[in-house]
């Protein structure tokens, strides 16, 4: 059974009790995406301190991976500058897109700690979107929640 | 891991009508293996159904020995083309109990409403009087369901936006059926038409036509069925149906994707203008004007997909031999049986009516504590082809106030192994996810 590479224990902690779960304020954006193939939703806010990503926010339904996906990214994000984020999240979009290469998941095991969990995940086309719709959101509030705060400066 | 299920008592396997072994081996692809040599059980005909090897062959011997574009050119493999075309279209005219001057070869289903709905607005701006008849505009109504699958719901709210009609549509009761309690305020004299699906492709639902297409010809509306999931799965016979428009798609009917058909009363797809123009839909062509063909072919602009529909024609042909009320007899089985098995897990909750009672084989379900993707994963995992999501009807999930749900849908090939295949791949999914029977609170 391939089905233990795709749902890691981690992957199935972090949907049994998401970290950082449920909306809250202060928020300079909020943002709601869906994936439109099967519906799945989150709302997400991004709260800033400068450049510093002091809050992450959110509500959604979907599938364990997309779940589990947002929790682990809520830590991983946490204090980091939105640029640094932003870094983070193309590592896990380079995971995505290993299609299961566990070269590519070790070098990124140190930057990625509980999401490269998600490497599995990655030999399943149709799941990959599932794990990356909360970094797009998250991708998305933060542009806004930084042309916001530049607008009030 | 303990398994506190008994057997439910209604659940019995009654002699299928169909021989499913003698009936596999002629698919091809169910004959290969997925998930490191795990047999296929493919219960996604809903989506799209396998080819037998006569629709493969009808293809393969129309390009090796035959291709050429018909209705145009004088060689003989053009007279060759042009006759095979035409046989095809009597041959599935036939099927659904229609003469061959009433049957349009689209896309698809998608296109084939898509066709109507632009014809009815083409209809306003036409020049040729005779092409007004049906004109849909501002103070008219379309009446869709809640249950429609969104190819039957988007072309006509887009009508609506176009024009200025208003979209009205018949709700949904708590089983799973049309609530036709408003069906003669929501059906008025302002209705221009009604478009339903004579089987719900998520709920499984078969759609009680006969006081629809009743209330609206007391109006004067005209009526047409979305047969995407009824033509394949059980006898459609267009004289009974009573409607004006009957579409469906050959790929969910054992037939190749890239065509579909529009069946049109020919008086009224006669007072329609073209939705697509181009060759081979025109009369005469000049600078400053053309004029088009009567139909079929004033709908049926640009060189056909000749080898599919000669494809579906012997696709028709592979149901007519094994008889369509030998096929829904046998869907009806599996069904009944499916959801008894189905039902007797806790925890899994059907979206639809629960019995077989005017209902085809499309058997949505909800399964506590895991979401319909994960179920999915895990049966595929074990080689189990079925459909998560939304399945192209958004506003029944949300009817039902569900995410999404786990689909299975049955055809000629698929037997009581399937089933049991399903339940089994049901409980390892609340196994893997720790929402066994014996764990649900």
């Amino acid at each position: 059974m391939q089905l233990q590479s795709m749902y890691q224990d981690i992957i199935l902690d972090h949907y049994r009790n998401p970290h950082g779960r449920g909306l809250r304020d202060p928020f300079e954006a909020e943002v709601h995406h869906v994936n439109p193939t099967c519906g799945d939703e989150v709302t997400l806010r991004v709260h800033l301190e400068g450049e510093t990503i002091a809050d992450v926010s959110y509500e959604g339904m979907g599938c364990s991976i997309s779940q589990a996906s947002v929790s682990a990214m809520y830590d991983l994000v946490i204090g980091k500058s939105v640029t640094e984020a932003m870094h983070t999240g193309e590592q896990f979009m380079t995971l995505m897109q290993s299609k299961g290469n566990a070269t590519v998941a070790e070098e990124l095991e140190d930057d990625l700690e509980d999401a490269v969990a998600f490497a599995g995940v990655s030999k399943y086309p149709a799941r990959v979107k599932c794990a990356l719709m909360s970094w797009m959101a998250l991708k998305d509030a933060s542009a806004r929640a930084l042309s916001t705060t530049n607008e009030a400066n | 891991m303990t398994e506190t299920v008994s057997r439910p008592v209604g659940a019995r396997q009654v002699p299928l009508p169909l021989d499913v072994e003698a009936i596999r081996a002629d698919f091809p692809i169910l004959s290969r293996t997925v998930r490191d040599g795990k047999r296929l059980v493919y219960l996604d005909s809903g989506a799209t159904s396998q080819k037998p090897t006569s629709v493969l062959d009808a293809e393969r011997w129309f390009y090796e020995n035959v291709n050429a574009a018909p209705h145009r050119g004088a060689h003989q493999l053009a007279e060759e083309a042009t006759a095979a075309y035409e046989a095809a279209r009597t041959t599935i005219g036939a099927f659904i109990g229609a003469p061959e001057n009433e049957v349009v070869f689209t896309r698809n289903s998608t296109e084939a409403i898509n066709l109507v709905a632009y014809a009815l607005s083409n209809a306003a701006t036409a020049k040729e009087p005779e092409f007004r008849r049906y004109a849909v505009g501002q103070g008219d109504e379309i009446v869709v369901t809640e249950m429609e699958h969104h190819a039957n719901l988007l072309p006509w709210q887009q009508l609506c936006e176009r024009t200025g009609a208003t979209l009205r549509w018949l709700g949904l009761t708590d089983d799973g059926r049309l609530d036709l309690s408003d069906l003669a305020t929501v059906v008025n004299e302002r209705t221009k038409l009604v478009a339903v699906t004579q089987q719900s492709n998520i709920l499984g639902t078969i759609n009680p036509l006969g006081d629809i297409v009743a209330r609206a010809r007391e109006v004067g509306a005209l009526v047409l069925v979305d047969g995407a999931q009824s033509v394949p799965h059980q006898r459609v016979d267009v004289t009974e149906l009573g409607a004006d428009f009957l579409v469906f798609s050959g790929h969910k009917m054992l037939g190749p994707t890239g065509v579909g058909v529009l069946w049109g009363r020919y008086d009224v797809l006669d007072a329609l203008p073209p939705f697509l123009t181009g060759g081979s839909m025109i009369e005469v062509v000049r600078m400053e004007g053309s004029t088009f063909m009567p139909p079929p072919q004033r709908f049926e602009a640009g060189v056909p997909m000749t080898a599919q529909v000669i494809g579906l024609a012997a696709a028709a042909e592979y149901l007519q031999r094994l008889g369509m009320d030998a096929v829904q007899a046998h869907e009806e089985a599996l069904t009944e049986y499916a959801l008894a098995e189905l039902q007797a897990i806790p925890g899994v909750t059907v979206i639809g009516p629960p019995d077989t009672v005017a209902r085809g084989g499309a058997i949505s379900f909800t399964v506590e504590g895991v979401h319909p993707h994960d179920v999915g994963q895990v049966l595929d995992d074990l080689g189990i082809a079925v459909r998560v999501g939304h399945h192209c009807a958004w506003p029944v999930v949300r009817r039902y106030g569900v995410p999404a749900t786990t689909r299975a849908t049955f055809y000629v090939h698929t037997g009581y192994d399937d089933v049991d295949a399903l339940v089994e791949g049901v409980r390892e999914a609340q196994r893997f996810f720790g929402v066994a029977p014996s764990e649900v609170k």
